[in-house]
């Protein structure tokens, strides 16, 4: 039966120590910088990558670390803990969950290997498209069987990282809406070598956020059959059973937002002296602080408890969505209580802040959307009627 | 070959150390442990010599109270073979020279080839150990080294030590004792396969009795801390700048008496 550690063994206290250690060599300058000219951060990916971090989920046999989930979630946060953003990296760490799960022991002995040495990027997803975000059943990109290739048309929106991913997890429908009992059924996933394909195009799209996100477009793009992951019309199913284990660690970013709010907001409020006293003192700016680093914690509990559950191997939808919810949800009352407190120059670069609020903005709108996740509770957790 | 690293245990940079009630000591609740840097130096050295010579040994050793653990799991992670840790409360007073002797007898008992450490810890930058270790050994020493290199032969070390404007080269026959300085090379991080791996290594517990060292009150005694005086205010020295450096340079030659 899963339960919660309420301590760090040693070997997560040293993991989130050695992370930390990276972390220091990329200082908010660093980030600062990219931030401004939207580039990819290189260096820190592959210094993570190197030392085999985002490898961390790999079992042992393909070369990673086989470790869980609650140590991919603590890798993830003492990046953001530390001002960092996982978010370049961190689809490296799961996306080949699916592959993992349904692959092939073929496509497994291929890909995973070299996933975990950082020889192949996998850190694509495509799945949103611009007619179907929640509503993922209504994707219109078709994948059709042609002898021994599939042809690919449609086009997929906000798909990050794919300018710095050798392979991308593509979701597709192989099977027309019409011809199936249920709109989850005929949908398939391909892990697609998207190094040198012909007829698809890559549009970069400039965000709030230095994101490297694009819209992507087929164009009878030609796949090879043996790209298939497990059987054709079960792809939705897969999806979703490695959305867990998403919502888990991008939670685990938002705690480390939020501590990293909290702990900026403490430093300043503590040290600046207005009328004659640290604002720190006047409750005002106090309690938002306290409040932030209660939720925090709060989150971070509940976070534990879906990580126990999933390395567990058990159930833990409700868990994983409630965490995502109470993190980013954490995150970004700590961002507004860290801005108050540093007054104008919470909104200077400089300080760090106005990027870190742009980018923990995010995380109650992705993976899913925060209303969503309401919706699943009531619906799913307590049994109430559908809402939407 | 076998290369033992000295490396000792010390608070994160970034503490902001306070002294404890205790006015011999300073407040630990808080602090952040680390491997001192040089040590760490150390011990990246020793694990390029591992990865050039086949079937070196790298042993740490750290010598320190319970909580030391964690900084030789971190010399584990790095990449050492074993550990030896020194852990008696006999010690918890220990001078440098008693420390050295406590160090001198575990090298003798594993009698390495060559011993590596920093040229000083950073918490009280006392830097007598290594000299010290050497003395009681009899082995000759290289101190504040910037390079090294081993002899095909595993007979000789050849170190580069640093000196005012350059480079002091010495040849040692081995076993000997190296101090390092910082340049000496950039140590690598613990991968996270090292760090799980850390657990699985043998940390051999030595206390003062397993060393035949009998008690001895440590010959250099701790009277107090003192903390430094706050740093007075600056002073802004207003008006036009020709006026105002006239007397700056005056403040400066008659208050300050530094030009």
């Amino acid at each position: 039966m899963a339960s919660i550690r309420l301590t760090l063994t040693d070997e997560q206290r040293a993991l989130k120590a050695g992370v930390a250690d990276i972390c220091k060599r990329y200082p908010g300058e660093y980030w600062r910088e990219l931030d401004a000219k939207r580039e990819y951060p290189e260096a820190f990916v592959n210094e993570l990558t190197k030392a085999g971090y985002l490898a961390a989920l790999i079992p042992h046999e393909y070369g990673g670390a086989g470790l869980g989930v609650t140590e991919g979630s603590l890798i993830l946060e003492t990046i953001h803990e530390n001002g960092g953003n996982a978010a370049a990296c961190h689809a490296q760490m799961y996306i080949m969950g699916t592959l993992l799960r349904h692959g092939s022991e073929a496509q497994k002995r291929t890909y995973l290997p070299k996933i975990a040495t950082g020889e192949l990027r996998l850190q694509a997803f495509g799945v949103t498209e611009p007619d179907a975000g929640s509503d993922t059943t209504k994707l219109k990109t078709t994948a059709v069987r042609s002898g021994d290739r599939y042809v690919v048309n449609g086009r997929k929106m906000f798909i990050s990282r794919v300018l710095q991913s050798d392979l991308m997890l593509l979701l597709a429908r192989t099977t027309p809406v019409d011809q199936v009992k249920r709109r989850t059924e005929g949908l398939s996933v391909f892990l697609v070598d998207i190094r040198d394909l012909k007829g698809f195009e890559v549009r970069p799209l400039r965000m709030m956020m230095n994101h490297s996100t694009n819209a992507l477009f087929f164009d009878d793009v030609e796949i090879p059959a043996d790209s298939l992951i497990g059987h054709e019309g079960k792809g939705f199913s897969y999806i979703l059973d490695g959305m867990n284990a998403e919502r888990i660690l991008v939670a685990s970013e938002s705690l480390g937002d939020g501590r990293w709010f909290v702990e900026k907001a403490v430093q300043y409020s503590g040290h600046r002296v207005i009328f004659g006293k640290a604002i720190g003192a006047n409750q005002g700016v106090q309690f938002p602080i306290a409040k932030s680093h209660t939720a925090v914690e709060a989150a971070t509990l509940m976070r534990d408890k879906a990580a126990a559950l999933f390395d567990a191997g058990e159930a833990c939808g409700a868990e994983a969505n409630m965490a995502k919810y109470l993190a980013a949800e954490a995150a970004w009352e700590a961002g507004n209580a860290c801005i108050d407190c540093h007054g104008g120059y919470g909104y200077a670069e400089e300080f760090d802040i106005e990027r870190k609020f742009r980018e923990c903005r995010l995380y109650k709108t992705a993976p899913i959307n925060n209303n969503l996740v309401l919706a699943y509770v009531g619906e799913h957790v307590l049994g109430m009627p559908r809402s939407y | 070959m076998k290369i033992l690293v000295l490396a000792k245990q010390v608070p994160d940079t970034a503490t902001q150390v306070k002294i404890s009630s205790n006015p011999r000591a300073i407040e630990t609740a808080g602090v952040t442990w680390i491997v001192s840097p040089y040590d760490e130096f150390a011990l990246e050295e020793a694990l390029r010599i591992k990865e050039k010579r086949q079937g070196t040994e790298v042993v740490a050793v750290s010598l320190g109270p319970d909580r030391v653990k964690e900084t030789i799991r971190s010399c584990l992670a790095m990449g050492a073979d074993r550990a030896i840790h020194l852990n008696d409360p006999a010690w918890a007073d220990a001078d440098t020279l008693t420390t050295a002797r406590a160090l001198a007898a575990v090298i003798k008992q594993e009698a390495p080839d060559l011993v590596l450490t920093g040229r000083q810890a950073i918490d009280d930058d006392m830097g007598a150990v290594t000299a010290q270790v050497a003395e009681i050994l009899g082995w000759p020493c290289a101190s504040w080294i910037m390079e090294e290199a081993i002899a095909d032969d595993g007979k000789t070390v050849r170190a580069g030590r640093q000196v005012e404007g350059g480079l002091e080269i010495f040849d040692l026959p081995l076993p000997a004792v190296l101090s390092a300085q910082k340049g000496l090379n950039e140590p690598r991080y613990p991968t996270l396969k090292g760090i799980m791996g850390a657990k699985k290594k043998e940390i051999r517990d030595v206390k003062a009795g397993d060393l035949g060292l009998a008690a001895e009150p440590p010959q250099l005694s701790l009277l107090t801390l003192e903390a430094l005086p706050p740093r007075p205010p600056g002073r802004v020295i207003p008006g036009e700048v020709k006026e105002a450096v006239r007397e700056l340079v005056k403040a400066l030659r008659e208050e300050a008496k530094v030009v």
